[in-house]
Formats: C-alpha cells, sequence, structure tokens
C-alpha cells in the first residue's frame, strides 16, 4: 500500500505504522475502499461457519461407532477400464484453482480499465465457477446413485453422506453465489458501468473498479475453503 | 434517480475550509485537523412514504424501526413470562396452562428475550442510532444493506411467531434447544416448531451479519475528522465490540441450527444418538448431543457480552454525563471491554459442567471463567469511582444507572458460585441459575435500556420524558425485580429445579409455595409497570417539555447536530471536527461544565485540559 497519499498523514513502516494507523483518526486502514474492508469482515465470519462444519465433521467423524468409508474408494472413477482415485476432484480442484488465477487477472486488468480483457477474465472464471459446480452435480448424482443418502450410507456410517452433502452442498452454495455475481459483474463491466461509475442495484454507491477486487476477494475465500475441504474430506 | 442524491455536493464546502484552515506551515497550531481522506457519503434521499419510513435507507429509521420491533416483541416475551409465573405461583388456577404449553412458553420466552428482544435492541437499536452520530459520520457505510438488515429481522420475527399458528405449536424444548428431545415426538413443537425456531434464528444471524458489517466499517472506517478510535464515546467500544463478537459467535448457532434442521427434516443424525422408544429402536444413530451443546454455547457465551458489552458502554456514558464526571480510567475502561469480549469466546463450557464431560476440563472453563472478573470488576470500580465526588443529578437517568450497578454487581457475585464445577453441580438447574442469570443478563441490561430510553429521548424525538412516570416506573420495576428474583436464590438453595411445570407433592411444595405466590405478584407489577413508560412515550412525544440542543449539557457528538432531532445525512452541511476525547466535564478552569468534542483547543486553552 505505499502508492496510498494521503494528505498530511505520513505513513511509518511496521508495526510502528500499523500502531499510527490504528491510533488515527477517521480510517484505521488507509486507503482501503469501505465495500473492501467489509469483504475482509465477512470473510472472517465466513471462515467461522466453515471451521464449525469441518470442526462437526471432525467431531462426527470421530465419534461414529460404523467404519468410514475409503474416500478414494468412493470418490473414484472408473474411467478406459482402470479405476483412478480422486480423478474427478482432482479436475474440479484443478478447474477451480485456475479459475482463482483468472479472477486475478481480471482485477489487474480492471485497475488497469482495459474493459475488455477484465471483462473476457471475469466471463472465464465465471464459466470455470460453473464447470465445477457442474463436475460437482455430476458427483452428487453418482454418489446419490449408489445409494448414498444424507440419512445413510452404504458404504460404512451414514454420517458420511449427511457431512458430505451438507458441506460441499454449502460451499457449493457459495461458487454458485460467486457464479451469480460474476455473471453480473462481467456485463457490468461489458457495459461500462464502472467507467461511468454508473450506481448498482443492491448499493447506491457508484461503481467503480475495486468492485471487482471485491468480487475476488470472495471467489480466493471460496477457492481456499476448497482446499480445506478437499484435505479433510478427500485425503483423509 | 439522481435528483435521489446528493453528489458529493458538500464536498467542495469541506475540502475549502480544509485549504484555508490547514494546509502547510500550520502543524504547529492546536487546532489543526488532517483534512478528510475519504470523499463525503453519497447519500440516497427518499422523498415517497415508502422510501422514508419503512423501506428507509437512513440508520436512525432503521434504529427507531428495530427499537419498536424488538420491544414489540420483548413484550410477547413479558406477557409469556406472565403466564408461566401465572401457572408457578397459583397453579391450576388457568386451566389453559398445560405442561405442553407451559414449555413452550419458556421456550419462546427466552430466545424472544435473549437475541430477538436484548441482541436486536441494542444492536439492532441503539447502535443503528448512535454509532454514525457519536463517530461523525453521515449514516452507515452502507445504508442499502442496512435496511435488508431490518427487514430480515422483520422477516425472521414474523417466522418466529408464526411458530405459534402451526400445527404443534411452538418448540418446547427450552431456549438452549438441546437435542435429542428437542426434535423427537413428545416434546412439544418437535415438528414446525423446532424447524421454524431453527429458519427463524438463520435468518435472524443473516440479517445481523449485514447490520454487524455496517457497525464495523462505520467505526473502522468511517470516523470524522479528528475521531481517533480513543476519542470515541465508550457507547461505541461496547457496541463495537460487541459486534466483532456477534460476527464470530453467530457462526456456531447457524451451523447448530442449520444441522438441527436436517436431523429433523432430512434424517441426518448429526446430533441424534441411537434412540430406543417404548422398546423400538428410532432410525437414528450416531450422532452426537454433546456436539450441539459446545455449537451452541460457543454461540451462547459470546452472546451473554453481546448483550452486556452495549449495556456496559451505554451505562458509562450515562453516568459520566450525568455525574458531571469524566469516566474513571477511559483507556482501562476500553482495554476491559476488549479483553472481556476476548475472554469470552474461552468459557463457553462452564454451561455445560454437568454433561459429563472431563473433571480438568472443567477446571480449565472454571478458571477462565473467573479470570473474566477481574477486567468485569475493574469496570464496576470505575462507575463508582467516576460517581465519587460528582456533581450528581438524581434524575431518571441516574436512578437507572445505579440500579443497574447494584443489580450487576448481584448477578455477578452469584455467577462466582456458578463458574466453579463443585459448586455448580448441585446448584445446577436450580432457580439459582434463573435468579443469576435473570440478574446479570436480564435485569441489568433492561435497566440500562431504561437509563439510554429516558436518556436518548430528548435526542430522538425533541422532548423529554416525563421524570415523575419516570421514578415510578423505576421504583417500581427495581424494588419488583428484586422482589421476584432475591427468594429465588433461596429457592434455588433448598433446591427447586427449574422448568418444572409444577411440584405436586414433592416436599418443596410447603416452603416454596408461599415464596413462589410472592414471586408471581411481584412479577404481574414490574410486568405492569413496563408499560408506564409507554404510557409515558405516546404522552409526551406531543406534549413533552422540549428539550432544545444538547439538554443534558453532553460532550459527545450525538448531541451536537445542527438540528434536534437530526436529520438524515446528521451534519448539514459540514461534518463536525473532534479536538478531544467524550469526557471533558467539570474541567478545571473551564466557563461551563462541559466541554464538547468539537471545541478546538484554543478556546479552552485556559483552561486544565487533558490532551486526549
Amino acid at each position: 500500500m505505499s502508492d496510498i497519499k494521503i494528505e498530511g498523514y505520513e505513513f511509518k513502516p511496521g508495526f510502528k505504522g500499523m500502531a499510527k494507523d490504528t491510533g488515527s483518526d477517521q480510517t484505521m486502514f488507509k486507503g482501503v475502499h469501505w465495500g473492501k474492508a467489509m469483504m475482509w469482515i465477512f470473510l472472517l465470519s465466513d471462515t467461522f461457519i466453515f471451521s464449525c462444519f469441518l470442526i462437526s465433521y471432525m467431531k462426527g467423524r470421530g465419534s461414529t461407532i460404523i467404519d468410514w468409508p475409503n474416500p478414494s474408494e468412493v470418490f473414484g472413477l472408473h474411467v478406459f477400464g482402470v479405476d483412478v482415485p480422486l480423478l474427478l476432484i482432482a479436475i474440479m480442484t484443478f478447474v477451480l484453482i485456475t479459475s482463482s488465477g483468472t479472477m486475478a487477472l481480471a482485477v489487474k486488468y480492471g485497475y488497469e480499465k482495459n474493459k475488455k480483457m477484465c471483462g473476457w477474465l471475469i466471463l472465464a472464471t465465471a464459466i470455470g465457477g460453473l464447470t465445477f459446480v457442474g463436475m460437482q452435480a455430476f458427483e452428487w448424482s453418482k454418489l446419490i446413485h449408489e445409494g448414498v443418502r444424507p440419512w445413510e450410507n452404504p458404504f460404512g456410517a451414514p454420517q458420511f453422506g449427511s457431512f458430505f452433502f451438507m458441506i460441499t452442498g454449502f460451499h457449493g452454495t457459495h461458487v454458485s453465489i460467486g457464479v451469480i455475481f460474476l455473471f453480473i459483474y462481467a456485463y457490468k463491466t461489458f457495459a461500462g458501468h464502472y467507467d461511468q461509475g454508473k450506481r448498482g442495484w443492491f448499493t447506491t454507491m457508484k461503481g467503480d473498479y475495486v468492485e471487482i477486487e471485491i468480487l475476488g476477494l470472495y471467489w480466493h475465500f471460496v477457492d481456499l475453503v476448497w482446499v480445506f475441504i478437499f484435505a479433510f474430506f478427500y485425503l483423509w | 434517480m439522481s435528483e435521489d442524491f446528493n453528489d458529493n455536493k458538500t464536498i467542495q464546502a469541506q475540502s475549502s475550509e480544509a485549504i484555508s484552515g490547514g494546509g502547510s506551515g500550520i502543524a504547529t497550531d492546536a487546532d489543526y485537523v488532517r483534512p478528510a481522506e475519504v470523499a463525503d457519503q453519497d447519500l440516497y434521499h427518499g422523498h415517497s412514504f415508502i422510501t422514508k419510513w419503512i423501506f428507509c435507507q437512513d440508520a436512525k429509521v432503521i434504529g427507531v424501526q428495530y427499537f419498536l420491533l424488538a420491544t414489540f416483541t420483548g413484550i410477547i416475551g413479558l406477557i409469556l413470562s406472565w403466564l408461566m409465573r401465572l401457572q408457578l405461583g397459583f397453579p391450576g388456577l388457568a386451566p389453559f396452562m398445560t405442561a405442553e404449553h407451559y414449555y413452550q412458553f419458556v421456550t419462546m420466552h427466552g430466545m424472544i428475550m435473549v437475541v430477538y428482544f436484548l441482541t436486536a435492541l441494542f444492536l439492532g437499536g441503539f447502535g443503528n442510532y448512535l454509532i454514525p452520530l457519536m463517530v461523525g459520520a453521515r449514516d452507515m457505510v452502507f445504508p442499502y444493506l442496512n435496511m435488508v438488515s431490518f427487514w430480515s429481522f422483520f422477516v425472521a420475527v414474523a417466522v418466529l411467531l408464526a411458530s405459534f399458528f402451526v400445527p404443534g405449536g411452538p418448540t418446547g424444548s427450552g431456549w438452549t434447544l438441546y437435542p435429542p428431545q428437542a426434535i423427537l415426538e413428545g416434546t412439544p413443537g418437535s415438528g414446525w416448531g423446532i424447524m421454524l425456531m431453527c429458519i427463524s434464528l438463520i435468518l435472524f444471524v443473516a440479517g445481523f451479519t449485514m447490520g454487524g458489517l455496517n457497525y464495523l466499517i462505520t467505526v473502522l472506517q468511517a470516523r470524522t475528522r479528528g475521531m481517533t478510535l480513543m476519542r470515541m464515546p465508550l457507547t461505541v467500544w461496547g457496541i463495537f465490540t460487541a459486534t466483532v463478537l456477534a460476527m464470530l459467535a453467530f457462526p456456531a448457532l447457524l451451523v447448530g441450527a442449520l444441522m438441527m434442521s436436517l436431523d429433523n427434516v432430512l434424517g441426518t443424525s448429526f446430533f441424534m444418538p441411537t434412540i430406543l422408544k417404548a422398546g423400538e429402536v428410532l432410525e437414528y444413530g450416531g450422532g452426537s448431543p454433546i456436539l450441539f451443546q459446545h455449537l451452541f454455547w460457543f454461540f451462547g457465551h459470546p452472546e451473554v457480552y453481546i448483550v452486556a458489552l452495549p449495556a456496559f458502554g451505554i451505562i458509562s456514558d450515562l453516568i459520566s454525563v450525568h455525574a458531571r464526571k469524566n469516566i474513571f480510567g477511559y483507556r482501562m475502561m476500553v482495554w476491559a471491554i476488549v479483553g472481556i469480549g476476548a475472554l469470552s469466546f474461552f468459557v463457553w463450557a462452564h454451561h455445560m459442567y454437568v454433561s459429563g464431560m472431563n473433571p480438568w476440563f472443567g477446571f480449565f472453563f472454571a478458571t477462565t471463567t473467573l479470570i473474566i472478573a477481574v477486567p468485569t470488576a475493574m469496570k464496576v470500580y470505575n462507575w463508582i469511582l467516576t460517581l465519587w465526588r460528582g456533581n450528581i443529578r438524581l434524575n431518571t437517568v441516574m436512578l437507572w444507572c445505579l440500579g443497574f450497578i447494584v443489580t450487576f454487581v448481584n448477578g455477578g457475585i452469584t455467577g462466582i458460585f456458578l463458574g466453579n464445577v463443585s459448586v455448580d453441580v448441585p446448584l445446577s438447574d436450580t432457580y439459582f441459575v434463573i435468579a443469576h442469570f435473570h440478574m446479570v443478563m436480564g435485569i441489568a441490561p433492561l435497566m440500562v435500556i431504561m437509563g439510554a430510553v429516558y436518556h436518548w429521548f430528548p435526542l430522538v424525538a425533541g422532548r423529554f420524558l416525563d421524570e415523575k412516570l419516570g421514578k415510578w416506573h423505576f421504583w417500581l420495576t427495581f424494588l419488583g425485580a428484586y422482589s421476584i428474583y432475591f427468594p429465588m436464590h433461596y429457592l434455588g438453595f433448598i433446591g427447586v429445579p427449574r422448568r418444572y411445570f409444577e411440584m405436586y407433592d414433592s416436599p418443596y411444595v410447603t416452603s416454596a409455595v408461599g415464596m413462589n405466590e410472592f414471586i408471581s405478584i411481584a412479577a404481574f407489577i414490574v410486568g405492569a409497570a413496563q408499560f408506564i413508560l409507554i404510557y409515558n412515550i405516546i404522552k409526551t412525544l406531543k406534549t413533552g417539555k422540549p428539550a432544545g440542543h444538547n439538554p443534558w449539557q453532553a460532550c459527545s457528538l450525538e448531541w451536537l447536530t445542527p438540528t434536534v432531532p437530526p436529520e438524515h445525512g446528521n451534519w448539514g452541511d459540514r461534518l463536525p471536527t473532534v479536538h478531544r476525547w467524550a469526557y471533558d466535564y467539570s474541567v478545571p478552569g473551564a466557563k461551563e461544565d462541559f466541554i464538547t468534542q468539537t471545541t478546538p483547543p484554543s478556546e479552552v486553552a485556559h483552561t486544565k485540559v487533558e490532551k486526549t
């Protein structure tokens, strides 16, 4: 944040600078857009939601007396006559992480006011997210087809089905909401709302390219959560 | 739509002032305040009735909306408590009071009072009204989100109250909603009731998150020029810290409610162990009921402080204003609020001592619980030292403040009893617990609310509330509340269990029956006394004594708006500039006994004012 200049305010480096910012008037995070600060705090709160889910999952998995199913078998795919463990998940994870990359590029081009590149990259991110949700739907239907339900599970403990559908469902909802907003933002970028400062539907604030960064924060968070879900469900 | 916005017109006025008043070379000038970092807020001005009063984006209107709706639900909670006391004091007098209804009323009373009344009132009501005014902002930073926050709360209340009219009625599992009984047949409202309760809580959390983000960012990023964090009134500190707690504690409630709904509707077994019912094994199995208790209390204990911290903050301001003295140990008060907030996340299992936990685990939580007594006691001492040799105005507001301190100390001391495992185990699930938490988080915060209403009503309505009615209200409530809860400590000691519909022929009957009748009569009177306030508000809204500007001669910003009551945008053309903390009362050498936050140092150069 060294490029931010504030009239009458001198930045200091390191911990002293942080203490000075905290003790100063008007703002604690100098030059940070309100919406961006809000998104960070919202994500902190959301982190607690996912933490509660994952801790409950650990507790549930730890206390059930029936064996937990073997994830590499349950989540395996049978392709071209070979059983490949975790194939679908590997592709899903790859797609989602890649979409984080395109999102980061979209933010960069947004700040450069390169409307076209920014819009296409947001669209690419949205399509990546959509692919992820589609593959998740495929995985769900495969498991349901094999008899896994939230209340029962032919491979072992019924809590496997409960936690799996609940947590991936909650995460999938996050991704879907993100995808919807990505499409909206792609439209707004192409239509030039951020160049003209047109007011949005959900806010009375004027449009600004910082909104793309705010959505980007959300998107990266959703990816990060997926990494944890991946580790806890598929690798444990 | 463009005429609905002011389009940053006021910025020009402000920046030209910054150039002439501030600028280079005058850094030594004591009156210098840095120019504004952020452009003036661009507000949506509603013109129709709907955008001005119903779907309104003005934090002050939203605050009043929260206040009214929370009060409405609070009155329902009050009526439920009357019905419960009717049954406990005079069993069998009201034929409609079946055991089922009793448990439903217990549950709804608890949940309404804790979440939909106290939390919504302190954070939604006082938070919305006071935060922007006290930090010198034009409004909350996200007015639209703020409006949605209130209407989510509205829907949450509607869903909650709808559960009275569904088959089976509202849930009767106690406000802690413990599984497995909450969703098992035989508990009142085990189907629809608990479902609606969970949905309502999820809606409340979602709505609160929108409001909470507003409060936090307004405090962190939208303070006016000169307003540092350590110049904020303690009210803002209390509400701010409580909001941080809420943002981190409500997720546990949300997850708990969601998992319980799935157990209820889909038949998952997150919380449900293998259960034998009438010799038959139910379809549930393998879940952990204790998990719900952990999730619930990880929310539930911070929730106590979500209610208490705003009360601490508000009472500090009220005492300071009406004792005409600066708050004693302001910085320590701030750190105590923050410290209590942080500690409140490490004590939750003291609600679960009898759940069969490892004694060492209980020992850890007993220790953390008792550590909270340190910052809390610090605050009590500081309130008393603020009063010490103050120029006390013994008006209604001050009476509520004094009532709060006494009640809070009382409830705090019984908290030390219950925080220790060995003392808690025999007292657990008795009326002692009821007495404790009603004193400490029922009556004490309620007294703060009342004090705050009498204090800020002149700001909101421009008129004073009637003092005589206020004193009647106070004394009836104060003496009445003690008549209710003091005897309950004794009932707890002789072992009367809580949540029992009736004592039947147990040995408690002989010694407790008279006391229960007395408590019930006191409860009817105290409940009725609250309507004095409502009458007072309705009466004085039109005919009360006009208050004018800054009627209490307070220092803090909310009293310094150009118009009373403040208009949308709060500050007219120019945002205020802050030069000091909110507590410069009775400064030696000053003309008046208060120096407002906006008074520049050059005007009070001859006084012994401290640098803040």
